[in-house]
């Protein structure tokens, strides 16, 4: 076994020292060679060259790095092997591997990954190791057009339906009924167009139109209840059902709010650069039009606070825990689906709590308390208050863990973006428009 | 499925039968078998099992109705022609077949196919199909011959020469959706041919905002290196002047950039407009969905812009940060390079890079080198703050890294190194050994610098070698004990005795420091230690490892003198005590920037194959006119009308059939017949190339009016060259056409060169010497001047788009919508005539409409409308204002008043509605050609 490694090693040397600067060698360029499934626990189940065959041990290399890295979210994205650049990404469990042997933005890969990641999410309701087995054939089909020759063809939603169909349940039985299939039988015209994200001949009897503006607060409160950081970060989820090519401009009514943006790429910048609206033809369904990040000369509002304490005693083996939460600047809203979260030390054995509304849950394993308390009432103010137990003889913990908090609130945005209102060109018929406003907390963090 | 199972676990039990009932199934004439069989070896080959026994059978159904049969049965010829060679070919004929078929989709598909079978034997027929498929009609056939230029070159690289003649001809294209395939296929195959770029760069410039995500990544990067050949560095001057940040360069290239500047100074920096093209054109980009786009335009600027305008850079990365880890994982490590050289750019997002607890351990240690990389005097006592949260953590990688970075932190700032020297002794007193021994490691650096000061430090360190076990750490204190002994003159010995005594345990490293330690205590207090340091070096002769038994011969010859020792033994105090320089505790990531960022060689800090080295600014500017294209092509290249840049909201682009018969003006097609009013949304098209200069353009401005007049003066010289006249104009980005296919007509803009300069002059007029100005001016004023044949004015035929001044809510019940009536305004030529109309929808009549406190921008003027005595309700009255824009896009604000209430208003125009647009036919155009009559606001 050494002695191989240290011929890998040599080997390594020896492809780095033997390239020349100044002569360019033609290495076979491609921007992704092949594509591993790897499950959580290290079986590759699903495997896709685009290009000549790269035998699956390579993934090797990655498994040991996932061994050594211990927590999945550990194992750098960017491996290099003596031939190979592996490049990896997390998402629902699976480890997507894909294989490289030249130079390639290593963004282009992962944000590649991604977007096969979401696909197979929007295709099948989940992405997870059980699906994509059940679908192998439906993958297949999708990876062979989404790449060609290890360059991105067909990345969007709508142009992969209109030529692979998602499966259904009533479809899978109409199929192994009469034998038909799921590959679509029109050819992908949306391809063709200089709207590649909206297929042709969309119709719809009901015509509608929403919006959902939903903001998340990122923030780190520190012990004291003091705001280290905090900021809105917002998107702007749409559901488009039209007929036809429509043209729709939105607006708002603060938009200088909104500090830093990124669009679908069906906006145009030019009508957001001089007017502050959004211009675009929508894809058809569900699509991100907008992401945003609200201006961080804005004051956050902070809907809650954190009373808390958590403390280990020197001696025993046992500390203390008592935790209640109350509404800050709730805007008048109601604090909904509130949870917290609290990681405890490694050395934590058991905890014994009691909690005055919800019920609390403490995973063994991951030593995670989870409290989910639902909805805050101001008049009687939710709390969580008991004993912890340390494993005896283990050193009292050097440091107490963070509270994080998941919330929500409806009918609000924080940072108090308005919509003002939706027109649509193109098509004469009247849609069905709708904006809903949903808060929540994104990383909301309280150290304690 | 059973038995197929079966037969994959054990193969060697029935080698030659299995897949029998594939092979039944595919052989019969059912759509439904085949298509289970195909479902089912195509599960296998997505197992990694191998199913090449079944090429023959497979391979039959190739020209099988069924669609989905089809696909299945490409995917398998792809996986296994490679393996197949002879019976592979029994499928050419049929793809042979499908690159005729009058479906572009079809030819596409059977050229995709084609071009994925690797066998050496079909690239004759490969390369025909491609070159072929580069001048189909359709451009997606032609995209798809882009995509299959970098197969055929990693099958067979003889035929570079050939696939070039194709990538210089497909370069010409000036379709979106082929532009980034070709690119692409050019940097895989011919990266170096720069000059193939030339001809094509404002066009790529131009159609970089519509061109598909994946297509602008590889655009952009190829850009970069490519303006690193064609500009000048647009940084040089101001290194001159001693920039604070770029300190470390060493001294060779100093006086290389001082000379350089010198030259610089004698002739002020110009930016080449074709520079400044690409950065004006990428940062639309910066708001994309793909962090791979955002990184591609971040690096871009990072390596071609001024220093000033980089910052713009930093907002957008770090909304990448929201992203998934990954993202954050590679954006960070840029973020880090860039910091090193560009500070100043992320400080004020320098809480964006506080660390959650939950952020995976790598995440956390970069964001740490950030915050370490933007420490300064102003925000240190934030950043020590925010450490002191990270020292408590769980994740003890991260807390050693946080130690490192206190320490990196004193060394950069000198006030703060008491404070953080305080915080690490403190941490010396952790429960967590690790954390010990990494602050012991990052003392020992920190007492380097001023031991005198601290041997209270050293003392307190010294009595630790009875508790710490981490080797590193124990043999950092020797170190420390052994250098500054005249410090701890007492302790030293009393260190060593322990030392000895349990050296035969010690790690390689700590033996090590104990010989060295041993040595420095010799010289300085021989008296005490002689024996001890005897009894460590016979300890060390006989140690098992050879760097221990060399180390303790070499000391032993050095500092006891034997009448064999040579003349070195004399200087071996010089030689063991000698002033050591404090060690630089400096960034992973400096000098990284060397490597094109955003790019997996940078990430790995090596060079990967085939990657492409950033070059270096030439020293003089290459000739630009290289990039000079004729006028028939631009008048294509610039004129098009992209999706994303227009302002207007308009019809669809049509899809099918369309880009058959029109392929090379595919994207402008859409825009004829809509009756949205094509003509303003063309000229918004322009306004994206030229209108949006910046403030900072001035020298830019100027040599472009230069060029104007030169032009204008040199086509006044020979009436013939008319038409180089406006190919010069279209060269430089002055005029725009964009072409209406259903009228068979070109339009041509002329576009102002500044938004708001002076306010007595309208730019245009005066750029363009008199003679040829009045002889201009005469056809611009009414229709009438122009033979009626020969013109319609737009407004003709197109319907005015009427914009909202006044709404009835807000208005409470008074509405004014107005329009630009392109007519000539009487009172005064200069002005845009404005119609108004209102309307009462009220109950009661408004009385006395007027307008006051106009608020202009300089130079601009209005002339009111005529009162309206009274508005009866429900009537509706319009009237005409007029405003001087003088060519900017300023909205002219002011309050429109009635007897009882006064409204604030604004009126904004369109680029489009401060010029006035002329048709011709062509042979209409050609006659005013010949008149040199060319009309032009």
């Amino acid at each position: 076994m050494l002695v191989s490694l240290l011929m890998l090693c040599w080997s390594v040397d020896f492809f780095s020292s033997s390239k020349p600067t100044t002569v360019l060698i033609t290495v076979p360029a491609e921007m992704i060679n092949s594509l591993f499934l790897i499950s959580h626990s290290g079986d590759i189940f699903l495997e896709k060259h685009w290009k000549s065959v790269i035998s699956r041990s390579v993934c090797d290399y990655f498994l040991e790095a996932k061994e050594k890295a211990g927590d999945p979210e550990n194992v750098a994205p960017v491996l290099q092997t003596p031939h190979h650049y592996l490049i990896s990404i997390y998402r629902g469990k699976l480890f997507f591997l894909s294989v490289t042997q030249t130079e390639v933005p290593p963004l282009f890969v992962i944000e590649f990954l991604h977007r096969v990641a979401d696909t197979f999410q929007d295709y099948f309701g989940d992405c997870s190791e059980v699906l994509i087995k059940e679908n192998t054939v439906t993958v297949y089909e999708l990876l062979e057009e989404m790449l060609d020759n290890g360059f991105p063809l067909a990345t969007e939603s709508n142009v992969l339906k209109e030529m692979i169909r998602p499966p259904t349940i009533l479809r899978s039985v109409v199929n192994t009924l009469t034998g038909g299939s799921n590959v679509g039988g029109t050819l992908p015209t949306g391809q063709l167009s200089n709207v590649p994200w909206r297929r042709a001949g969309v119709k719809y009897t009901n015509n509608e139109a929403y919006f959902d503006v939903i903001e998340e607060i990122d923030a780190i409160l520190d012990k004291s209840g003091t705001t280290v950081f905090a900021e809105i970060q917002g998107v702007i989820e749409a559901c488009v059902k039209l007929t036809g090519m429509p043209d729709l401009t939105l607006s708002f009514m603060n938009p200088r709010l909104l500090d830093d943006v990124s669009f679908h790429p069906c906006v145009r910048f030019k009508r957001w650069e001089s007017e502050h609206v959004l211009s675009f033809i929508p894809p058809d369904g569900n699509f991100r039009l907008m992401s945003y990040h609200v201006s961080s000369q804005n004051l956050v509002a902070i809907p809650v606070y954190v009373k808390q304490n958590i403390s280990f005693l020197e001696t025993g083996s046992c500390g203390r825990l008592d935790i209640t939460i109350g509404p800050k600047q709730t805007m008048g809203k109601t604090v909904e689906s509130l949870m917290v979260t609290i990681p405890m030390p490694k050395s934590v054995l058991s905890v014994n709590l009691t909690a005055t509304q919800g019920t609390y849950t403490f995973d063994l394993t991951t030593k995670v308390v989870l409290w989910d308390v639902g909805k805050l009432n101001p008049q009687k103010l939710p709390n969580l208050r008991g004993s912890i137990s340390i494993q005896t003889g283990a050193p009292k913990p050097e440091e107490n863990p963070s509270i994080n908090i998941d919330m929500k609130l409806q009918q609000l945005a924080i940072s108090g973006l308005k919509v003002s209102r939706l027109d649509m060109y193109g098509e004469k018929y009247k849609p069905f428009k709708g904006v809903k406003y949903v808060t929540k907390a994104g990383k909301f963090q309280v150290r304690t | 499925f059973l038995r197929d199972y079966a037969a994959l676990l054990s193969p060697a039990a029935f080698p030659p039968h299995r897949h029998d009932d594939l092979k039944e199934m595919l052989d019969s004439n059912k759509d439904s078998l085949k298509l289970e069989a195909m479902k089912r070896i195509v599960a296998m080959i997505a197992r990694g099992k191998n199913a090449s026994d079944l090429f023959p059978a497979v391979v039959k159904n190739v020209a099988c109705k069924n669609i989905e049969v089809k696909k299945l049965v490409y995917v398998y010829l792809v996986r296994y022609a490679e393996e197949q060679q002879d019976l592979a070919l029994l499928s050419i004929s049929t793809f042979q077949r499908g690159l005729k078929d009058p479906n572009q989709l079809i030819r596409a598909s059977a050229l995709r196919v084609l071009s994925s079978i690797r066998v050496t034997i079909i690239v004759p027929i490969m390369m025909l199909a491609i070159k072929e498929a580069a001048s189909d009609m359709s451009p997606y056939v032609r995209k798809t011959a882009a995509h299959a230029i970098p197969k055929l070159y990693s099958l067979d690289p003889e035929q570079k020469d050939q696939l070039i003649e194709v990538i210089e001809k497909l370069l010409a294209d000036k379709t979106t959706l082929v532009a980034g395939s070709v690119v692409m296929a050019f940097e895989e195959v011919c990266p170096e041919r720069i000059d193939l770029i030339h001809k094509n760069y404002r066009k790529l410039c131009n159609l970089l905002i519509d061109v598909e995500e994946w297509g602008q990544v590889v655009i952009i990067n190829m850009l970069t290196r490519y303006a690193r050949t064609q500009f000048l560095n647009p940084n040089i001057n101001k290194t001159f002047y001693g920039s604070d940040e770029d300190e470390d360069e060493d001294e060779e290239e100093k006086e290389k950039k001082a000379e350089a500047a010198a030259m610089a100074k004698r002739k002020p920096y110009v930016m080449d407009p074709d520079h400044r093209l690409l950065l004006r054109n990428t940062k639309p980009l910066l708001q994309s969905r793909n962090a791979a786009v955002v990184m591609a335009v971040a690096q871009l600027y990072f390596h071609l812009a001024p220093k000033a305008e980089v910052g713009v850079i930093a907002k957008a990365l770090v909304r990448l940060l929201r992203s998934h880890s990954e993202v954050q994982y590679v954006v960070l490590q840029n973020v880090a390079t860039m910091t090193i050289k560009r500070r100043g750019m992320f400080e004020p997002y320098l809480k964006s890079f506080y660390i959650r607890s939950t952020d995976p351990t790598q995440i956390k240690i970069l964001k740490l080198e950030v915050l370490t990389n933007l420490a300064n005097e102003t925000n240190i006592s934030t950043i020590l703050r925010e450490f002191q949260t990270y020292i408590k953590s769980m994740d003890k990688d991260f807390v050693a890294a946080t130690i490192q970075a206190i320490g990196r932190c004193a060394t950069n700032i000198g006030e703060v190194r008491d404070t953080c020297l305080n915080g690490l002794v403190q941490l010396l007193s952790n429960r967590d050994e690790l954390v010990v021994a990494e602050s012991v490691v990052v003392i020992k650096k920190l007492l380097q610098m001023q031991p005198e000061k601290h041997s209270d430090i050293i003392k307190h360190m010294a009595k630790l070698t009875d508790n710490i076990q981490v080797p590193m750490a124990r043999a950092s204190i020797l170190w420390l004990i052994g250098e500054y002994c005249e410090h701890v003159p007492k302790i030293a010995p009393d260190v060593l005795r322990k030392m000895a005594k349990s050296f035969t345990n010690e790690e390689d490293i700590v033996k090590l420091q104990i010989l060295n330690l041993a040595a420095k205590l010799y010289l300085t207090n021989s008296k005490q230690t002689k024996l001890l340091t005897q009894y460590v070096l016979n300890l060390a002769k006989y140690d098992q490892n050879y760097d221990i038994r060399d180390r303790a011969r070499f000391i032993r010859q050095l500092i006891v003198p034997t009448e064999k020792s040579g003349a070195l033994s004399k200087y071996a105090k010089k030689l063991f005590l000698a002033l050591k320089p404090a060690p630089v505790l400096e960034s992973p990531f400096k000098d990284r920037d060397h490597f094109q960022l955003g790019s997996l060689s940078h990430l790995l800090n090596a060079k990967a194959g085939g990657y492409q080295e950033l070059p270096d600014w030439p020293e003089s500017a290459p000739d630009p006119s290289v990039r000079n294209v004729e006028v028939k092509e631009s008048v294509r290249a610039v004129g098009t009308v992209t999706y994303r840049n227009t302002g207007a909201p308009r019809g669809p682009q049509q899809t099918e059939g369309s880009e058959e018969s029109d392929s090379a003006s595919g994207s402008e097609s859409g825009s004829g017949s809509e009756g949205s009013g094509s003509a303003s949304e063309s000229e918004e098209s322009g306004e994206v190339s030229v209108s949006e200069e910046e403030e900072g353009e001035e020298e830019e401005k100027k040599t472009k009016k230069r060029e104007l007049k030169k032009a204008v003066q040199e086509s006044e010289r020979s009436p013939t060259h008319f038409e180089g006249f406006i190919n010069l104009l279209f060269s430089r980005g002055f005029l725009f056409s964009v072409r209406f296919p259903s009228l068979n007509v070109d339009f041509y803009l002329f576009l102002p060169v500044e938004p708001a300069p002076s306010p007595q002059v309208t730019p245009v007029n005066n750029l363009l010497s008199n003679s040829l100005v009045t002889d201009l001016e005469g056809l611009s004023l009414s229709e009438a001047v122009l033979s009626p044949a020969v013109s319609r004015n737009a407004s003709v035929f197109l319907a005015l788009k009427s914009y909202e001044l006044l709404h009835r809510i807000t208005g409470e019940g008074l509405s004014v919508e107005y329009c630009f009536s392109r007519q000539p305004f009487s009172p005064d030529a200069n002005m845009v005539a404005v119609q108004m109309q209102f309307t009462n929808s009220s109950t009661s009549d408004t009385k006395n409409l007027h307008m006051e406190d106009v608020k202009l921008q300089s130079g601009m003027r209005v002339k009111d409308f005529p009162e309206i005595e009274s508005l009866p309700a429900g009537e509706t009255a319009t009237a005409v204002m007029g405003i001087d824009f003088c060519d900017s896009t300023q909205a002219a604000n002011f309050q429109l008043c009635t007897h009882t209430r006064k409204f604030f208003v604004s009126i904004q125009p369109p680029v489009g509605e401060l010029m006035r647009p002329v048709f011709l036919t062509e042979n209409e155009f050609k006659k005013e050609q010949g008149e040199r009559s060319f009309k032009v606001q």
